[in-house]
C-alpha cells in the first residue's frame, strides 16, 4: 500500500453553492439548490435524504456526468467547475480522478476479475501486463485475489462488490463516489464493505462519498451530510468503530 | 488494450456460433444463387465451345437453334460448304424431351442428331470420360454422364431403342440439361416423323384428295405421300472455319447469297448470355438483392439486440471513461465476427451442398472473395444501428 499511497494524486472534493435546474422557464424544477460540501483525503462521509432529495442529481454533477447549472466544484487543488466546466475531457476526468462503486457491482460479465480491473488503467494508456499487476495489487488489498481469474459470474454479490471497489481505486483516484454500495447485501457484507472504504480511503488517502439509506452503516461515518430539497446540511455522525 | 469484442465473443460463443450458424446457412444461400447464376452461363459457354463451331447457320428471321426453333433443308449444308472462308460445316439437330432409360424413369435431355459418319464434324461429342464414339448409322448414343445412362444401357428415344456406347462430360443445353448424341437421321426422325396413325391418318386425306387423283398422272399420289413421311429438316449448320477466315466476313457472305441467318460466336454468345437466360439471371439478381437485405435486416437486428442486452454495461463502460469509438469498435467487431463465421459457414454449406442440385452449380472464387467482402460491408452498415444506440446511452444509468 506504500507504493499505492505515494502516488496518490492530490485528494479532496470541495463543493460551494451548487446549483442544478432541469428545464427552463414554467417547467423549471431545482434539484440541487444550495450544496456545500468539503470531503478531505482519507475521509469517508454519508450522504444521506429521503428519495427524492436530490443525492442522484448531486452524484452525476460531482461524477462529472451531467453538468450543474452554477456553483464551483475543487477536485484536490484544482477548480474543475466554476459556473461552467473548467476541464475539457470529462471522459478523461471521471476515468483518472473520479471512481464509482454503484449499488449493484456492474462489472462487465465477458470480463474475468482482473480484466474488470485492469480495464481502467489499461483506458488510460497503461500497459496490460502493468494494469494487470495493479487489479492483482488492488485484489490483494481487498482478499479477493483468489478469485482473480474467475468470471463474474462466478463471484458471490460480497466479492463482486468488493472487485468494484477494486476497480474503483484502480486508476488512484483522488474521490469515490458510492451510490448505495451497501444496498444488496447483508449486515455483515454491508459492514465489511465500508470497512474497506474506510481502510481504502485511510490508506489511500481518498475521499470517499457513500450515498446511503442503510440504517446499519449510517453509524460508521464521523460526518454526514443531509440533502433535503436540494440543499444540504451537514450534521455530525457516531464514526462507531468498525474493528 | 484488451479487445472488448474478442472477449465478449468468447464470454458467449455458444449464442455467437449459433447466430452465426444460421446466418451462415443464409450466406450460404446467397452464394448458391450466384453459383447457379454462374452455372448457368459456364453452360451456354459450354454449349458453344462444345459444338466446336464458328459460325451457326439457321432459319432465316429467327435466333435459332438455341433461342428460338429454327428449321433448315438439310441439303443447305452442301451449300454452305461451297462458300469462301468455310472450313467444314455440318447439319445438326436439337430437340429437348424425355429420354427413357433401361429403369423405365425419365430422364429430361437434349437429343442432339450429329453427322456421325464423318471424323469429329461439328456438333459431335467431345469430352468423352467413356466408352466410345458412335460408329453405327443407327441406334447408337453417347450421353452425358449427368443422364445418369451407363455403358450399354438401352435407352429409348421415340419409338426406337439406342444402346449407350459412350458417356460424355459438361455436354449440356443452354438449359443446363444433360446431351444424349444420336446420329443425326435418327434424330430427324425422332423430331420430324409423325407417328404411325398421324401417317396414316394423312395419307387417307390425301388419298381422299381429288387433286391427287387426277387421270393421266400415275405416281402423283405415292410421290405426296412419300414426301409427307420424310424428315430432311434439321435445326442449323453448324460451321467450322477455314484457317484465317474472318467469321463476320464468311458470315456477311452467308447471309447475303443463302438467305439465312448467320450468327459468329460473340452473337451467338449475346443471344444465349444476354436473351436466352436474362431474366433468369434478372430473377435470380433480385433474389440476392433480396437475400442481401434480409441478411443486412438480420444482423442488423442481431447485433441490436446484443447491444440492447449490454446496455447497462455500455453505460458503466462510457461512466469510468471508455471512448465512444473503443465502444463503437467492439460493437462493430462483434458485427464483423459475426459476418465472419456466417461468410465461413456459408462458404462450406454451399460447397457441400453444391453438388446435389439437378443443374450445374459454379462457385468461383471471386465471386466468394466478393461475397465476403459484401458480407463484411452489409455487417458493418447493420452496426451503425446499434452503434447509434449504444452511443445514445447515459452513462448516468449506471447511477440509478
Amino acid at each position: 500500500m506504500a507504493e499505492f499511497i505515494s502516488q496518490q494524486r492530490p485528494g479532496g472534493i470541495r463543493i460551494e453553492g451548487l446549483k442544478k435546474v432541469y428545464g427552463h422557464g414554467d417547467t423549471a424544477v431545482a434539484a440541487l439548490k444550495n450544496v456545500n460540501m468539503q470531503v478531505a483525503p482519507g475521509e469517508v462521509v454519508g450522504l444521506v435524504g429521503p428519495s427524492g432529495s436530490g443525492k442522484s442529481t448531486l452524484l452525476k454533477c460531482l461524477g462529472a456526468i451531467i453538468e450543474p447549472t452554477a456553483g464551483r466544484m475543487t477536485l484536490g487543488n484544482e477548480l474543475i467547475y466554476d459556473n461552467g466546466w473548467r476541464v475539457k475531457d470529462l471522459r478523461a476526468l471521471r476515468r483518472d480522478r473520479i471512481g464509482f462503486v454503484f449499488q449493484a457491482p456492474y462489472l462487465i460479465p465477458f470480463l474475468d476479475v482482473t480484466d474488470n480491473v485492469a480495464l481502467l488503467p489499461m483506458l488510460a494508456g497503461v500497459p496490460n501486463a502493468q494494469a494487470r499487476a495493479r487489479a492483482m495489487e488492488l485484489l490483494t488489498a481487498l482478499d479477493v485475489q483468489h478469485r482473480a481469474k474467475a468470471q463474474v459470474s462466478q463471484l458471490s454479490g460480497g466479492e463482486q462488490q468488493r472487485v468494484s471497489i477494486a476497480r474503483a481505486l484502480a486508476n488512484r483516484p483522488p474521490v469515490i463516489l458510492a451510490d448505495e454500495p451497501t444496498a444488496p447485501l447483508d449486515s455483515e457484507r454491508a459492514l465489511a464493505v465500508v470497512r474497506i472504504l474506510h481502510r481504502m480511503a485511510r490508506e489511500a488517502n481518498t475521499a470517499v462519498i457513500v450515498v446511503t439509506h442503510d440504517e446499519k452503516i449510517i453509524p460508521t461515518f464521523q460526518r454526514i451530510y443531509q440533502i433535503r430539497d436540494g440543499s444540504t446540511v451537514e450534521v455530525a455522525g457516531e464514526g462507531r468503530a468498525l474493528d | 488494450m484488451i479487445s472488448l469484442a474478442g472477449r465478449d465473443i468468447l464470454h458467449g460463443w455458444g449464442k455467437f456460433v449459433l447466430t452465426g450458424l444460421g446466418l451462415g446457412l443464409l450466406i450460404g444461400v446467397t452464394l448458391s444463387m450466384a453459383g447457379i447464376y454462374r452455372g448457368m452461363v459456364d453452360d451456354a459457354h459450354a454449349l458453344l465451345d462444345n459444338s466446336g463451331a464458328d459460325l451457326w447457320v439457321v432459319q432465316q428471321d429467327t435466333q435459332g437453334p438455341y433461342a428460338e426453333s429454327s428449321s433448315l433443308k438439310d441439303d443447305v449444308v452442301r451449300s454452305v460448304r461451297g462458300m469462301p472462308g468455310v472450313g467444314r460445316a455440318a447439319n445438326v439437330s436439337y430437340l429437348t424431351m424425355q429420354v427413357r432409360g433401361e429403369d423405365g424413369q425419365d430422364v429430361r435431355a437434349m437429343v442432339v442428331g450429329f453427322e456421325s459418319d464423318t471424323e469429329a464434324p461439328p456438333g459431335s461429342p467431345v469430352h468423352l470420360v467413356a466408352g466410345r464414339h458412335i460408329t453405327r448409322s443407327h441406334y447408337e448414343a453417347v450421353a452425358d454422364v449427368k443422364t445418369g445412362f451407363v455403358l450399354g444401357e438401352r435407352i429409348r428415344i421415340r419409338r426406337h431403342d439406342y444402346t449407350v456406347v459412350g458417356l460424355a462430360r459438361r455436354m449440356v443445353s443452354s438449359g443446363g440439361d444433360p446431351m444424349v448424341f444420336v446420329p443425326l437421321k435418327d434424330a430427324q426422325e425422332a423430331q420430324f416423323l409423325k407417328d404411325n396413325d398421324a401417317i396414316v391418318n394423312d395419307r387417307a386425306r390425301t388419298a381422299a384428295n381429288p387433286a391427287f387423283n387426277r387421270p393421266g398422272q400415275p405416281g402423283l399420289l405415292e410421290a405426296v405421300q412419300a414426301l409427307q413421311t420424310s424428315s430432311h429438316s434439321v435445326n442449323a449448320v453448324l460451321v467450322r472455319l477455314a484457317p484465317g477466315a474472318a467469321p463476320d466476313e464468311v458470315a456477311a457472305e452467308l447471309r447475303r447469297w443463302k438467305h439465312v441467318a448467320v450468327f459468329t460466336r460473340a452473337e451467338m454468345e449475346g443471344i444465349l448470355v444476354a436473351k436466352l437466360i436474362a431474366n433468369s439471371a434478372k430473377q435470380i439478381g433480385m433474389f440476392l438483392v433480396i437475400l442481401s437485405v434480409v441478411s443486412a435486416a438480420i444482423v442488423a437486428f442481431i447485433i441490436y439486440t446484443m447491444t440492447m442486452g449490454k446496455l447497462r454495461e455500455i453505460a458503466v463502460l462510457k461512466l469510468i471513461g471508455t471512448h465512444n469509438r473503443t465502444i463503437a469498435g467492439m460493437i462493430l467487431q462483434q458485427a464483423l465476427g459475426l459476418g465472419l463465421i456466417g461468410f465461413v459457414v456459408g462458404k462450406v454449406a454451399a460447397t457441400l451442398w453444391a453438388p446435389f442440385f439437378p443443374k450445374y452449380v459454379l462457385l468461383l472464387q471471386r465471386d466468394a472473395l466478393t461475397g465476403l467482402g459484401v458480407t463484411m460491408g452489409i455487417c458493418a452498415l447493420a452496426s451503425t444501428v446499434a452503434i447509434r444506440a449504444a452511443l445514445r446511452v447515459d452513462p448516468g444509468a449506471a447511477i440509478g
